[in-house]
């Protein structure tokens, strides 16, 4: 599917991709991961054409960089930073369906599934939507169309629990594309993945396969107890959709599986405070009286 | 054809709801309303005697406006749509690398072009219901005029763009070319050099080369080819070039060097990182 070999690319003599050599196959979820400057934009961006760069990359064998109407037109690419386009929600929606040979309806509907409701921000300009909903238009555009590879930079970044939820669902739907995810960190893409490469100084430090996600779509429903009320816990878990009795000591919610490793290192902030975190059995398990309800803390 | 004329599209709605652009066509609107108060003030002495001087003091002054107002607006929209991460998104979509540049050249060529012209024709059209005879070929001849000058300068604000890395240097890259070129007119570097009777050849070579004094020297041909008007290099090119080859050159030059320019910018664009 991609070839990359002894790809180089330099910036004012300095090497950000040295002699970068990967293969990934048509079943590939890989997470690309790396510190700042290990060169994970700069390889996405050679992956797109964007970028001028010794050695040689090649998808389905065609090089992105010649062949780019060809190339892009298979790939659904979502930016780590939103561009700061002015031009109004429904002009862009319009114009990358119109480039992409795609109906603006799919990406509309996937916006929807996302939870953002086009028709209420068609008019407005791009650049004055929050994070989250920039975020949302620029995953149903790479996905409002028929691609055949996902490049995704950050995609969960600006994205509350429910929207990375719908995220993942849709994912879920597309689990037999292959995808580049980077992310700086493993946690926040683990489920999304089945290969892990890591990157440093612009070369391969780590390839290795992650155990398969059983269900990207999962969702697992929580119970959580806490010693006492606390503000700064509830804010955090509200923020995961949590609810609670009127005591405020128990707190129900739901999570999705690619998302429980953040939500565990939420949770770890609060370790001193909780006294009980039940996780139910994964699956769409709707609340905790399953049988396969697990206890991790008491 | 059909990504091009997305992308021109997308840049003229983009150019529409921009400030410089309501600046820019109101600079012109209220010129010509100028002219019009000014203008007819004067011919109070004479009754409303015609349009002809009126477009010569607009074509005139559209010289010294335009370029600088093409050029700064230019590189500042598409160098900084580089900088702040516009286009590596927007070329991550597939749409062609050459209709995205020469349809963003198209668009802006309307938008520029548009409110100078329509100012023109909205003057001409005033002075219609006012009585005054109507100087058909003289507005021909400046429309082709400001064609000629809009498309030179849009193609050497593209190619500043596809050069600059930076919003900073483009738009400084932008201002001295501009002040370069209005330094070599006629009646400024032109005529000292004259002065100081340095080789003619060289003097007429410069004023040939330089597209602001080609149309300069193409504007005033019309109304009144007299040196006193046109500058001594000026008048030395029209006695060698006469009246047809003049005009001739006055539309060929700057529109082939601006399509020149614009290319070399393509060239580079799409040879060299895009973000």
């Amino acid at each position: 599917m991609i070839r990359i070999d002894a790809v180089t690319k330099t910036f004012r003599r300095t090497p950000v991709l040295d002699r970068l050599s990967l293969e990934i196959g048509a079943g590939d979820r890989v997470a690309l991961i790396g510190a700042n400057g290990a060169g994970k934009t700069t390889l996405i961006r050679c992956l797109l054409g964007e970028y001028s760069h010794g050695g040689t990359i090649e998808i389905d064998g065609k090089a992105p960089r010649k062949a780019r109407r060809e190339v892009l037109k298979r790939i659904g690419f979502v930016p780590q930073l939103p561009p700061p386009l002015k031009m109004p929600v429904g002009e862009l929606i319009h114009f990358a369906a119109q480039v992409c040979d795609s109906a603006p309806e799919r990406m509309v509907d996937l916006a929807g599934a996302l939870g953002l409701e086009l028709a209420e921000v068609s008019g407005r300009p791009f650049h004055k939507l929050s994070g989250g909903q920039k975020q949302k238009i620029l995953v149903a555009i790479a996905l409002g169309r028929d691609v055949e590879l996902l490049i995704l930079d950050e995609p969960t970044a600006n994205l509350d629990p429910a929207a990375r939820r719908g995220l993942f669902d849709m994912l879920a739907e597309r689990a037999h594309l292959p995808m580049i995810v980077s992310s700086h960190r493993l946690d926040e893409i683990a489920g999304l993945v089945n290969r892990v490469v890591e990157l440093d100084r612009g070369r391969v430090v780590l390839d290795d396969r992650v155990e398969e996600a059983d269900d990207t779509a999962a969702v697992q429903a929580c119970r959580l107890e806490i010693a006492r009320v606390d503000l700064a816990f509830e804010k955090a878990v509200g923020e995961w959709g949590f609810t609670s009795d009127a005591g405020r000591l128990v707190w129900h919610g739901r999570v999705a599986g690619p998302d429980r490793l953040r939500f565990l290192g939420m949770l770890a902030r609060y370790s001193g405070l909780l006294t009980v975190i039940e996780l139910g059995a994964r699956g769409a398990v709707p609340d905790l009286s399953d049988a396969g309800r697990t206890r991790r803390a008491g | 054809m059909a990504n091009l004329i997305a992308a021109a599209r997308l840049d003229i709605a983009e150019s529409l709801r921009a400030r410089w652009f309501i600046v820019y066509a109101l600079v012109f609107g209220g010129l010509v309303a100028a002219l019009f108060v000014f203008g007819l003030t004067e011919s109070r002495v004479m009754g409303f005697t015609g349009l002809t001087r009126l477009l010569v003091t607009y074509i005139q002054l559209s010289m010294a406006i335009l370029p600088v107002f093409v050029l700064v607006t230019t590189v500042r929209s598409l160098a900084g749509d580089r900088e702040s991460g516009n286009f590596e998104y927007m070329l991550a979509l597939p749409v062609p690398l050459s209709a995205w540049y020469w349809g963003r050249f198209v668009g802006r060529f309307v938008i520029v072009f548009l409110p100078v012209f329509l100012a023109m024709i909205g003057a001409v059209a005033y002075g219609g219901v006012k009585g005054a005879d109507v100087p058909w070929l003289q507005i021909a001849f400046y429309t082709a005029l400001l064609v000629s000058l809009t498309i030179t300068f849009l193609g050497i604000g593209f190619l500043i763009s596809s050069l600059a890395r930076s919003v900073d240097i483009a738009q400084g890259a932008a201002f001295v070319i501009w002040l370069m070129l209005l330094l070599f007119l006629d009646l400024i570097l032109l005529g000292v050099m004259v002065r100081e009777q340095l080789p003619a050849d060289f003097i007429v070579t410069l004023a040939l080369i330089n597209p602001l004094q080609v149309f300069r020297t193409g504007a005033m041909l019309l109304f009144d080819p007299q040196l006193v008007l046109l500058g001594p290099a000026a008048y030395v090119i029209l006695d060698a070039f006469g009246r047809a080859g003049y005009i001739a050159w006055a539309f060929a030059y700057p529109a082939a060097l601006g399509l020149a320019f614009a290319w070399l910018g393509y060239w580079r664009f799409q040879r060299s990182d895009l973000v």
